[in-house]
């Protein structure tokens, strides 16, 4: 691989970490304007980086680039194959909803806000970058360190209780996160993922407790960030508190969790991986089943919009999982799908619900009767339209993401009535979940729209617009689109090639 | 040796998940600073106990492996402000919530 195309790998770490220093140092000087404008340039930079990189990677190659040129293992290396630079695009196309809605106003409350926002993005891109355990930590810390940050970005009381129940749960899990890396590094000697995948196998007998004790831990940890039953109350409560550009960027960060997961349990745990062979799945199919009627039942309780948009992220985590679980090319492909599609139509709901809420005075966005809204016809359109696609209703993608995944489950007899019943059925909560909110929000409204909040300006919208354009887009290319993740899921089943990239460097010129 | 730092690990752990439990932010800041003690001990020995051997390969018959001790750095000073951090926040929640509990209410309160 030559070397220009191996810098480009770093461009997606390099932009959003430079921009952030630099506004940390300029940001006193730096008009609000001016934070804005640099703010969506590098946001728009991070897209073409990983547009790029999608171009480089879309023939399966796999980029490698060992940091300080210290070969694998014993150097850090960033891998970029098609699964990483998958999630490096949703990210930069979900960041730059959620900048554009921030720019609309949230972002005036603190000056830091977008070195905070380039930060959690550094973060992000880093943990799908990243081809070491203990690298990986330390990224996970850079977002959620961030993500502290923005999540009590503009205050109030009850963005500081649900930041202060996120802060601690996360930090316990970190402290797990290490537990896990070290009952790892102890006994196989490598933190490195691909050296982690060779070793794996010809771990002793007497070890072999231990090590599993240890990937075990870890998966805790990455069920916990991606907020997977039991798992789970923490994302609710903090994703309603928080502000809705926040929130929608946070529909990512779930994601890393089930990105670490699918990656541990491809590469580690596949099925040459002797006494550890399929240690994940299981787990994931379980857990996710009961994470998707958790979340429905979750979203049918809910009193307020925010929350119930939270319940349904852990359905679709919970579906997800599920698709994972079952492991197969097929099953794979369809996760991978619905993985971009419930990102995008979270990040649109959250950025809706905020819409929604601004409009309705002091009753927010509880599901409560009260007068007409503002814009009511074409609020309430682009709810219908949310909605059909949180719920994953036809012509949608989120429709073709579960058409894909129970077609899939199709050659899983054992766990097919379960797949069945609960998908659909999670499905259908969510449908009546939904059109309640619907209902109350728009058609028990009476009395003429409030004077009090002045009508927002329409280019609020055009943050939702977009994200729900991409959603469209998803659903239009969705033969490309299922080519490539196709693609990802045979990537994915044969670790062998990415083992060999990584580590092949170390027979290499270096 | 082994027995003593494995105790060790062991009660720091325990003591910090009691406390973490609490569900009161003093003890919860505590609890997880003990927590970061018990893990940083632990990465610490997962490069084996030895006394007295230098980090790198030489002309010695043994070394101690040096990358325990890197990530032991990386994690304490990642603890480290992260513990700054959950303090003040809980000095911030103390204030506005008018409750040490991390609920932000007392038990048995009511409230939204």
């Amino acid at each position: 691989m030559s070397a220009p195309s191996l810098a480009w790998i770093m461009a997606p770490l390099l932009i959003p970490l430079g921009t952030a220093i630099l506004m940390l140092l300029l940001g006193p000087l730096m008009r609000l304007k001016a934070r804005r404008a640099f703010s969506l340039l590098a946001v728009l930079a991070q897209l073409s980086a990983a547009l790029w990189l999608l171009a480089l990677v879309a023939q399966g190659d796999i980029l490698v680039q060992a940091l300080g040129d210290w070969p694998a293992p014993f150097g850090i290396v960033l891998v970029a194959d098609r699964l990483a630079v998958w999630m490096l695009l949703l990210t930069a196309l979900l960041a730059l909803g959620a900048l554009a809605s921030a720019i609309e106003g949230t972002d005036t409350a603190s000056r830091h806000f977008h070195a905070l926002f380039q930060l959690q993005l550094f973060g992000l891109n880093g943990a799908f970058l990243t081809g070491d355990l203990f690298n990986l930590f330390v990224f996970f810390e850079v977002l959620l360190l961030a993500s502290y940050g923005l999540l009590l970005h503009g205050g109030g009381a009850r963005r500081t209780r649900a930041g202060l129940q996120f802060v601690v749960v996360n930090l316990a899990g970190s402290t797990l996160f290490l537990f896990a890396a070290g009952t790892l590094y102890g006994l196989t000697g490598t933190l490195n993922l691909a050296d982690l995948a060779q070793r794996l196998p010809s771990i002793p007998p007497e070890d072999l407790g231990l090590v599993r004790a240890g990937a075990l831990l870890l998966f805790g940890v990455f069920a916990l960030k991606a907020a997977l039953f039991p798992l789970h109350p923490w994302l609710p409560s903090s994703y309603a508190a928080t502000s809705p550009a926040v929130a929608a960027l946070f529909a990512i960060m779930t994601k890393v969790g089930v990105y670490a997961l699918l990656r541990m349990q491809t590469l580690l745990f596949g099925p040459e991986a002797g006494g550890f062979a399929g240690l994940y799945a299981p787990w994931e199919l379980v857990l996710g089943l009961v994470s998707i009627a958790l979340g429905a039942l979750g979203a049918l309780a809910a009193r307020e919009l925010g929350l119930q948009i939270g319940y349904l992220v852990i359905l679709s985590v919970g579906t997800l999982l599920t698709a994972f679980g079952l492991g197969s090319a097929a099953a794979l492909s369809a996760g991978l799908y619905y993985l971009a599609h419930s990102t995008l139509a979270a990040g649109a709901a959250f950025l809706l619900a905020g819409q929604i809420a601004q409009r309705r005075g002091v009753l927010r966005d509880r599901l409560e009767s009260g007068p007409v809204l503002a814009g009511a016809p074409l609020l309430g359109g682009l709810f219908f339209l949310s909605a059909v696609l949180l719920a994953g209703l036809p012509p949608f993608s989120g429709f073709l993401g579960k058409w894909m995944l129970l077609s899939a489950a199709l050659d899983h007899p054992a766990a097919l009535g379960w797949v069945l019943a609960l998908v659909l059925g999670g499905g259908l909560l969510a449908v009546v979940a939904l059109a309640r909110s619907g209902s109350v929000l728009f058609l028990s409204a009476t009395g003429s729209p409030s004077r009090a909040t002045p009508p927002a300006a329409s280019s609020a919208l055009a943050p939702l617009l977009w994200l729900l354009a991409l959603c469209l887009g998803l659903t239009l290319a969705a033969g490309p689109v299922s080519t490539f993740t196709t693609a990802i899921a045979t990537d994915l089943l044969a670790p062998e090639r990415y083992i060999e990239a990584v580590l092949g460097l170390a027979g290499g010129s270096h | 040796m082994e027995a003593l730092i494995a105790i060790l690990i062991g009660l720091l752990t325990a003591a910090g998940i009691y406390l973490l439990l609490a569900a009161r932010t003093f003890p919860v800041v505590l609890g997880l600073t003990l927590l970061s003690y018990g893990v940083n001990l632990f990465l610490f020995a997962s490069g084996r106990l030895s006394i007295g051997q230098p980090p790198v390969i030489g002309d010695q018959a043994g070394y101690t492996d040096p990358l325990p001790q890197a990530l032991v750095l990386t994690a304490i000073v990642i603890g480290f402000a992260m513990t700054a951090f959950v303090i003040m926040l809980a000095l911030k929640a103390r204030a506005e919530l008018g409750s040490d509990h991390v609920d932000g209410r007392e038990p048995g309160e009511v409230g939204e």
